[in-house]
């Protein structure tokens, strides 16, 4: 007897909806691929961090109720964000950890709150999949994916099965690529300067595919590579593991 | 030191336009992360030793007050004098009292980042009395007269060509006109004009790694062994050190130095690691023979028992300035003050009041590598955030922002609304940005346009695609 297949509810992501809609396809088809039944409440919008880093701790309880409330019925929450599924697992507590009535419900919610690729391989078992991709590609590890959520060799264990592509190591993976949020937008200088560092690094691998699992850092490496007139294409690791790769790269012009 | 906190957003943007600058903080991964992380590789027990050190200090922090009576009763038992300051501008008096009383025309310095907190130096000068850095980089920015940019690499915004630079300009007047192209010249010219200086210093001001409250020492760590001479040939040592500094035992003590040179600067042990307890013994062959301790508070202990209260654990290792990448943008200068990077994003609102440093802590991406190298793991991420709360509960953010945010978080929470701005939203920038896939201006969006482009939307939201029916491979 086999299991019944697990209620999914997608947290797309504020960005991912906006922004790269195929990133959330890509979400749901690796999702059922890994047995899961994918289901998108549409009740869902941001988990809250551009008011929670703001130091707007109300706003954010308000937020964060909703999205509680919104996914608490699911046997999994999963999103195709280090950055946002750490919200949800790593702050969702601390945020009601003084609220008796809703302290309870943030725990159960965090506890099965995943970053896709960590929940496709970590709990799905997922060994690899079946995608060719022609590239050199190199991976940038988002800080909340790596630091908050643990995720390290799951990504680079799938990509390791797509026939075709070459993963080449970033110097000194565990640095910030300058996103970090509204900070990009309030500390422009600074954010260009570490961005810059990165795509120095990224330029150092001879990668012509670099991808990552936050729409947030994906955005303002690709943004200024772009500006730069890089040719490098910039993907979301969730692309390339559903072989949806046909339409244009992050940023870059149609056809 | 002149305070230009509230000028961080103009000071950051200099700083990184400032090629000499990059280039001198450009070895900072090589220096410091790279032989941190071989350190830490080559013991295993790290992690746990993280642990046994953030309980040690956490535990004195909760029995702060009796283990500071405690050193106070062992350093008097042994003829020293401890002075209790709750200023800086105490803290001044209390050392030019001691300096007089000596006689001093001239003091010798060790690193000291309290005396950088208390600006000693300044007020020494204006007193008659004439200090004298002999940590090599405190030297040098001495020279330059700048304050340091970094807590144990006070001169690391300096290159080899500023140096020689420096000393040719003042060190002409020792005889010494050629211009030096090696280092191992400059630190020879250097380390023979310091010689004098140690031997003529009445007192010597050195700060403090630890205070050992069962034995009544001071701990300092350097690599150059000028803080023994410091403290050892003059007549008198004084040792400045924040409360916070208190260790309950020697073998507290070894498990913190453990932690401390491999933390920073990818050390074993460092070079010099010295014990001085109280003055000069009967039998001993050297030694002052005056030992005073200046204890500052300066604000630290209002902290106790708040959301800052982990801060103090701090042991001013600079593992989180060498792994802050916004450090590596910018250096130490731009942060205003005495303290930098992520511990000073903290620190520095703590002593000067939120309202005056409140740049410090929102300038930081949130990217946790600090809290992931301190050794004492100090939540450092999770203080900024309450110092941002505290600034935007006290509503000093700016009065747009808080404004933009609070009509946002309302949209946010009305997700049909919600959904249908965003909606319009996704086709309109689609719409602008045409085939070329991505905007280079965009009105209100300087702040990412003026670097980057910004990637275009696919054109509707996935939401929409969703509930109209659409799949993977099956898009609507």
């Amino acid at each position: 007897m086999t299991e019944p297949a697990p209620r999914v509810g997608l947290f797309v992501t504020c960005l991912v909806d906006l922004m790269r809609p195929s990133v959330g396809f890509a979400a749901v088809k690796l999702l059922e691929q890994a047995g899961c039944r994918v289901e998108v409440p549409m009740n869902q919008t941001c988990c809250g961090q551009p008011a929670y880093n703001s130091g707007a701790r109300a706003e954010t309880m308000a937020i964060a109720n909703q999205t509680i409330a919104a996914f608490e019925g699911f046997d999994y929450v999963v999103a195709p964000s280090g950055s946002c599924a750490g919200m949800i697992r790593e702050h969702y507590p601390r945020l009601f950890a003084a609220d008796p009535a809703w302290s309870a419900r943030a725990e159960a919610l965090a506890a099965k709150t995943f970053e896709l690729v960590g929940f496709l391989v970590d709990e799905r078992g997922m060994a690899g999949v079946e995608e060719r991709l022609s590239a050199r590609a190199t991976y940038h590890d988002s800080c909340s994916s790596l630091r908050e959520m643990k995720i390290h060799a799951q990504p680079r264990a799938l990509l390791a099965s797509v026939e075709g592509l070459e993963l080449v190591e970033l110097a000194d993976g565990e640095a910030c690529c300058g996103f970090g949020g509204t900070f990009c937008v309030k500390y422009p200088d600074v954010s260009t300067s570490m961005v810059d560092s990165k795509l120095d690094d990224v330029a150092q691998t001879g990668a012509d595919l670099l991808l990552a699992g936050d729409m947030g850092c994906l955005l303002n490496m690709a943004g200024r590579l772009k500006r730069q007139g890089s040719p490098i294409r910039v993907r979301h690791v969730a692309e390339v593991l559903a072989g949806m790769t046909d339409g244009p790269a992050i940023g870059d012009a149609d056809g | 030191m002149e305070r230009t906190t509230r000028a961080f957003k103009e000071n950051s943007r200099a700083a990184v336009n400032d090629a000499h600058l990059q280039q001198a903080l450009s070895n900072m991964r090589k220096g410091f992360i790279d032989k941190r992380g071989k350190a830490v590789g080559k013991l295993p027990e790290f992690e746990a030793l993280r642990d046994e050190g953030r309980d040690i200090k956490a535990h004195v922090l909760e029995n702060l007050d009796f283990y500071l009576e405690e050193f106070e009763a062992r350093v008097v038992e042994q003829g020293g004098q401890v002075h209790w300051c709750q200023t800086g501008a105490e803290a001044r008096e209390t050392i030019l009292a001691i300096c007089r009383e000596a006689g001093a025309k001239t003091v010798t310095k060790g690193k000291s980042m309290t005396g950088e907190e208390i600006d000693i130096n300044p007020f020494l000068e204006a007193n008659g009395i004439e200090p004298i850095e002999t940590d090599l980089g405190e030297y040098i920015i001495q020279l330059a007269g700048e304050p340091p940019s970094h807590i144990i690499a006070p001169a690391i915004h300096k290159t080899q060509d500023d140096v020689a630079d420096l000393f040719v300009k003042h060190h002409a007047r020792y005889g010494k006109t050629e211009r030096l192209d090696e280092v191992r010249a400059l630190v020879d010219e250097a380390r023979q004009i310091l010689r004098q200086k140690f031997i003529d210093a009445d007192v010597g001001i050195t700060g403090a790694n630890f205070l050992v409250a069962e034995t009544g020492s001071t701990v300092i760590v350097t690599n150059e062994g000028n803080g023994d001479l410091t403290q050892t040939l003059p007549r008198t040592h004084i040792v400045t050190a924040s409360i916070e500094k208190i260790v309950p035992t020697l073998e507290d003590t070894t498990t913190l130095l453990r932690l401390l040179a491999r933390s920073a600067t990818g050390q074993e042990f460092s070079t010099y690691t010295t014990f001085s307890t109280g003055p000069k013994r009967p039998d001993d062959l050297d030694g002052p023979d005056a030992f005073h301790v200046v204890i500052l508070d300066n604000g630290r202990s209002a902290a106790l028992g708040g959301e800052f209260h982990d801060m103090l654990r701090c042991i001013r290792c600079s593992a989180c300035l060498n792994h802050c990448p916004v450090y590596r943008a910018i250096g130490g200068h731009a942060y205003g003050w005495v303290y930098s990077g992520p511990m000073g994003a903290v620190y520095t609102p703590l002593l000067l009041g939120i309202e005056e440093a409140g740049h410090l802590p929102n300038a930081s991406s949130f990217c946790g590598r600090c809290e992931a190298v301190c050794p004492m793991r100090i939540p450092l991420p999770k203080m900024m955030r309450h110092w941002r709360e505290r600034e935007f509960e006290g509503r000093y953010s700016a009065p747009a922002v808080r404004r933009n945010l609070g009509l946002w978080a309302w949209l946010v929470r009305h997700p049909a609304l919600y959904n249908r701005v965003t909606g319009l939203a996704a086709r309109a920038l689609r719409l602008l940005a045409g085939r070329r896939g991505r905007l280079s201006r965009l009105p209100l969006a300087g702040g990412w346009t003026a670097s980057r482009d910004l990637p275009a939307p696919e054109g509707r939201t996935f939401k929409a695609q969703w509930r109209a029916g659409g799949r993977p491979g099956n898009r609507r």
